[in-house]
């Protein structure tokens, strides 16, 4: 099946075509049908992965600018089918989630179109451009679509994430006049000699993070995210949340870990720090927000704190680790990656429908919501128990997997990340009192409960995240045998 | 045929829960007929579980990480584990039964019995867990159906906090014990019960770390079980429907954390120190609890005070290093606290939701089988012989008699205490005249309320005598000591109830006025403060620090910044394309020559 990646990295691209083409009223279901095939191609492509096979599968390569070492390489591994199922399952939902005119579709399907090229291009050229492409759809959708102060947010965004976009450009030419590579594999093969030495691996190291830490983001780069997130329209805000951040850790795995574990072990304390702020703080601020989506946006740094901990735990080990408990947490990791993709979205995905019909979303302007529209706040507080880790349910899979693995490895940063689970359980237990329970408030006595076409929408995510708590060994199975690659390379 | 008896009466109520949420929301009846069958499914299938010695122990892989990480499912089937078993799914079948009574014109009828199927499960997979994810698991779901039924009335306000104070005061203790487990996991390699025990031996080297281990897995079971000083969601709890009281709030749930200790014991008793803070911390709950319990008007909340104060002496137990007095004191109190529950939710719904005690009185003729039937659980409540609240109590105070004097001193002060408050409830609410309208109308309750009440009448009377109990659970061994210690239990009993009823014989309200008593220590006050301070303090000035230092500083300072420098490039836009292309040629000269050659 050899084409079948381009074929998924271009479907959308040409739906992007066909959408401006048609006439406007018929945009949402002619994306949709691309998202469809794009989706039923990603779903032959987990068919065609042989879970037990190590290194790249159904590599497609082609010249494509010799002189500078660019060429069009894409090929999946375990993580990068994750991700390209992931992708596959969150546009079609936040295409579902809101109205849309043509401009709006056409823009998602070229962000779509990116976020698979991203997940599968495994040549920093190539890679990069895909990188950028999904970057200004998203400026886009904000900018022109976007609710108060999209202005700024848009701008914000932008300028930041371009910003650590450059630093890394600018690493890896540094890195491709050294050593005249942009292979991702015969870089990390270089990178376990130490692919540069003195101050220049510090400067390519510090641009290259500068520009994942930025896109996760982390603590203490993520200011760009809750005005992002707050200003986007409810369908951008769940790809920001359930994809575009996903790249960021992406990175970290494909990239930074790989190409420069020197570095890493050197400041490698300091990256958990900064992992362990994320985790405590984000879910401290909010708890002290108003706005619904600010307060998901927050917790999304929580929960991305998480996968950064595994990792910085597995790449930068205080102690020597045993080899289960790195399977552990990059297991953990790349569950989290996925389960807060669906968890979020769906979050956001709600927060849309709550502010449909009230106009509003702070926190305040809801009050038993229970009375009035019981399957709503049923299904909205089994994403919201997901995302606090409720066992039995997805959240609890990956967040148990990352503090069994790092843990064990870095101990103490560990035992105070666990603060981080208990702050968010407290902001959503806060959230759930204020909005479903106590009194009815008087605006909110008109509301209709959860249509049959948003049913039809919501009731797949929540049965997957409950697929995932309570059976979690398909998805472990797509990376187990990444994971133990994985393992090796950093050990 | 066997080995799948424990997976049905685990999974019955599962599917219970499932079919009422999914299909039976709007049908009422149907949906307690469907909890109520699962919930005897589950209890017949215990007791054939129980009464067979034969029964494998099935276990299947649930998570296996690239081979290396691997977290089985299975089922404990020992005899501890059985007896509770055929305890949980006993008590819950009787408190189903009895719902179908107290919730009969409820408008969340079908969600409280589907929560009520889903709680049987998680409780079921705590007793029969065989490793220490799987309670883990079952441990964090049992919060939350536990939260789903304290907010049963969740238009209530009060309802509605309570819920929340409960799941995350509980959670508190559980982000301890799961590091407890992380951190045994990481030094035995295993967390099969029966693979660590064996290996417990390789870290006795290491007295520090099982310290920790053991006081990190304790914060769990102060948690669930509400010991000092998360003690302070339980008596809130009791805003939740009076069965949910009888069952999660009194019986079963917060026993778990005494039953987790006892399952785990291997690691507990392995640290001297832990045990003794275990004792300590115990005791400490006992007494204070039963303080508190003087001083209250509300009928459910002296019961759960009572509760507090009872689970204080099993924990008491567990810290003495016996768990064998700790799981007879489990077994007696789940019977009578259950019975006490359930005839004051009999009292409660007869004056139609009246729960203060001055507004009660002269009941016993008014309903006399909730009253005979209270009378039993009282009397075992405040060990009475030969009551077996009785028997249960005594083997504690008997242990701690001989392991630590001060412990015993304090526990027979407890016990002084119960029988005081425990007497001035009875005194208050069944005798003496009437003291509100309601009270004079009241009459008995139905029959599918009353005859739970009688079942479990009984066994609070017999389930203390050493025929009936040995059956089910090995009896701690008593030496010479047994005479002196049940003389002066009962010495302090009478002292306790004489002086109760000398007080309030006839009283219309409360002669005594301890404020302290009465406000709890001002624990809730001080929370309170301290979470009001947390959270304006911490969450705000992080907010502000994220909005105005990192934000505004730095991000649109530099944002500034950077349109300065826009604006003077502006200068150079002219707007040619092939000076934009040498433009940008001489910059990848530049970086080139900056990155090769320097």
């Amino acid at each position: 099946m050899v084409g079948l990646i381009t074929a998924i990295i271009f479907i959308p691209l040409l739906g992007a075509l066909a959408v401006c083409t048609w006439p406007q009223r018929n945009c949402r279901p002619i994306a949709l049908m691309f998202n469809a095939i794009s989706a039923a191609c990603a779903l032959g492509l987990w068919r065609n992965f042989d879970p037990t096979a190590t290194g790249l599968q159904l590599v497609e390569r082609h010249d494509w600018i010799p002189v500078i070492g660019a060429e069009y390489l894409v090929g999946v591994d375990g993580l990068s089918l994750l991700l390209v199922l992931l992708t596959s399952l969150i546009i079609p939902f936040a295409f579902l989630a809101q109205r849309m005119d043509r401009g709006f579709c056409a823009t998602m399907l070229v962000m779509q179109s990116a976020l698979y090229g991203t997940f599968t291009a495994q040549n920093f050229v190539l890679w990069f451009l895909f990188y950028e492409m999904s970057l200004v759809p998203a400026f886009l959708l904000i900018k022109i679509w976007g609710g108060e102060n999209r202005d700024r947010a848009a701008t914000k965004f932008f300028l930041y994430t371009f910003l650590g976009s450059v630093a890394m450009l600018l690493s890896f030419l540094g890195i491709y006049f050294a050593k005249g590579t942009f292979d991702f594999s015969a870089l990390a093969d270089l990178g376990k000699n130490g692919l540069l030495t003195g101050k220049l691996a510090w400067i390519a190291f510090a641009g290259i993070f500068l520009g994942l830490a930025v896109k996760v983001p982390l603590f203490p780069f993520h200011t760009w995210l809750p005005d992002a997130y707050q200003s986007a329209p409810t369908g951008v805000s769940m790809v920001l949340t359930g994809v575009l951040s996903k790249m960021g850790v992406y990175g970290f795995v494909r990239l930074l870990l790989p190409l420069f574990p020197k570095e890493i072990k050197i400041i490698g304390p300091w990256l958990l720090a900064l992992a362990v702020c994320s985790i405590v703080f984000a879910p401290l601020a909010a708890w002290a927000q108003r706005d619904l989506k600010r307060m998901v946006a927050y917790l999304s740094i929580n929960h991305l704190g998480y996968c950064m901990l595994g990792l910085f735990a597995v790449a930068a080990p205080p102690v020597v680790a045993a080899r289960i408990d790195t399977h552990a947490a990059l297991s953990g990791v790349f569950m989290q990656i996925f389960n807060h993709g669906i968890t979020a979205a769906t979050l956001f995905y709600f927060i849309g429908l709550l502010e449909q019909r009230r106009g509003r979303r702070g926190i305040d302007d809801f009050g038993g919501l229970m009375q009035q529209t019981p399957l709503l706040c049923g299904w909205m507080s089994v994403a919201m128990f997901s995302s606090l880790g409720l066992p039995g349910l997805n959240g609890f899979i990956g967040e148990f997997l990352i503090f069994k693995g790092s843990f064990a490895i870095a101990a103490s940063f560990t035992a105070i990340a666990v603060i981080g689970l208990l702050v968010t359980a407290i902001a959503f237990a806060r959230a759930m009192q204020s909005l479903f329970s106590g009194p009815l408030t008087g605006n909110c006595g008109a509301f209709p409960d959860l249509l049959r076409s948003e049913k039809l929408i919501i009731v797949p995510m929540i049965l997957l995240m409950f697929a995932i708590g309570i059976t979690p060994q398909f998805m472990l199975n797509i990376f187990n045998t990444t994971v133990a690659q994985m393992a090796r390379l950093f050990a | 045929m066997s080995s799948i008896l424990p997976w049905i009466l685990l999974l019955a109520p599962l599917c219970s829960a499932a079919c009422i949420t999914l299909f039976a929301l709007r049908w009422k009846a149907l949906s307690s007929f469907i909890s109520i069958m699962a919930v005897l499914l589950s209890f017949i299938c215990s007791c054939l579980v129980f009464a067979r010695a034969d029964i494998s122990a099935p276990q299947f892989g649930w998570i296996d990480v690239a081979g290396a990480l691997k977290v089985p499912f299975g089922l404990t089937q020992d005899q501890l584990s059985k007896m509770m078993l055929v305890l949980v799914s006993g008590v819950g079948a009787v408190i189903h039964i009895y719902s179908l009574g107290y919730m009969r014109d409820d408008e969340g009828k079908s969600r409280y019995f589907g929560a009520l199927s889903l709680f049987m499960f998680a409780m079921l997979g705590i007793v029969v867990a065989n490793n220490f994810v799987m309670l883990f698991m079952f441990w964090e779901l049992v919060g939350f159906t536990s939260y789903v039924l304290i907010g049963h009335w969740f238009y209530r306000d009060a309802a509605a906090a309570a819920a929340k104070k409960a799941f995350i005061t509980t959670r508190i203790g559980d982000f301890g014990f799961m590091i407890g487990i992380l951190m045994l996991w990481m030094a035995t390699g295993s967390i099969v019960f029966a693979e660590i025990t064996p290996r417990m031996s390789m870290l006795t080297s290491h007295p520090t770390f099982l310290t920790v281990v053991a006081l990190l897995i304790f914060c769990g079971a102060v948690g669930k079980s509400a010991q000092f000083p998360l003690h302070v969601w339980l008596p809130d709890a009791m805003e939740g429907p009076t069965p949910i009281s009888a069952l999660i709030h009194a019986a079963t749930m917060v026993a778990a954390g005494v039953y987790m200790l006892v399952r785990v014991a291997f690691v507990i008793q392995t640290s001297q120190t832990a045990l003794l803070v275990i004792a300590w911390i115990g005791t400490i709950t006992a007494v204070l609890a039963a303080l508190i319990a003087t001083q209250q008007n509300d009928i459910k909340r002296i019961l759960a005070y009572s509760t507090l104060s009872q689970l204080g002496y099993m924990v008491m137990a567990v810290g003495l290093a016996s768990n064998d007095a700790s799981m007879f004191h489990l077994f007696t109190h789940a019977f009578f606290k259950a019975l006490l529950f359930l005839a004051a939710g009999s009292v409660i719904v007869m004056l139609h939701h009246e729960q203060n005690i001055w507004k009660m009185g002269g009941l016993s003729q008014k309903l006399p089988i909730t009253f005979v039937t209270f009378v039993a659980g009282a009397l075992a409540l405040i060990g009475c012989p030969p009551f077996s609240g009785f028997f249960s109590k005594d083997a504690i105070l008997a242990l701690a008699y001989q392991r630590n004097v001060p412990i015993f001193a304090v526990g027979l002060f407890t016990a002084f205490l119960t029988a005081f408050y425990v007497i001035r409830l009875l005194v208050i609410v069944f005798f003496g005249k009437p003291r509100s309208e309601v009270a004079r109308e009241s009459r008995e309750s139905p029959a599918v309320m009353t005859g739970p009440l009688i079942v479990l009448a009984l066994l609070a009377t017999l389930g203390g005598f050493a025929f009936f109990a040995r059956r089910f659970l090995a009896l701690p061994i008593e030496k010479e000591v047994a005479v002196f210690v049940p003389a002066v239990a009962i010495v302090a009993l009478i002292l306790g109830s004489g002086l109760a009823i000398v007080l309030y014989r006839n009283r219309a309200s409360e002669p005594l006025d301890l404020q302290l008593l009465r406000h709890k220590f001002y624990f809730d006050e001080f929370y309170r403060w301290l979470i009001y301070w947390t959270q304006e303090l911490l969450a705000g000035v992080f907010a502000f620090f994220d909005r105005w230092i990192i934000d505004a500083g730095a991000v649109s300072g530099s944002g500034r910044g950077t349109l300065g420098i826009g604006a003077l490039l502006r200068l150079i836009q002219i707007g040619n394309l092939q000076a934009y292309l040498f433009l940008f040629g001489l910059g990848i000269v530049a970086l080139i020559y900056f990155a090769v050659f320097h």
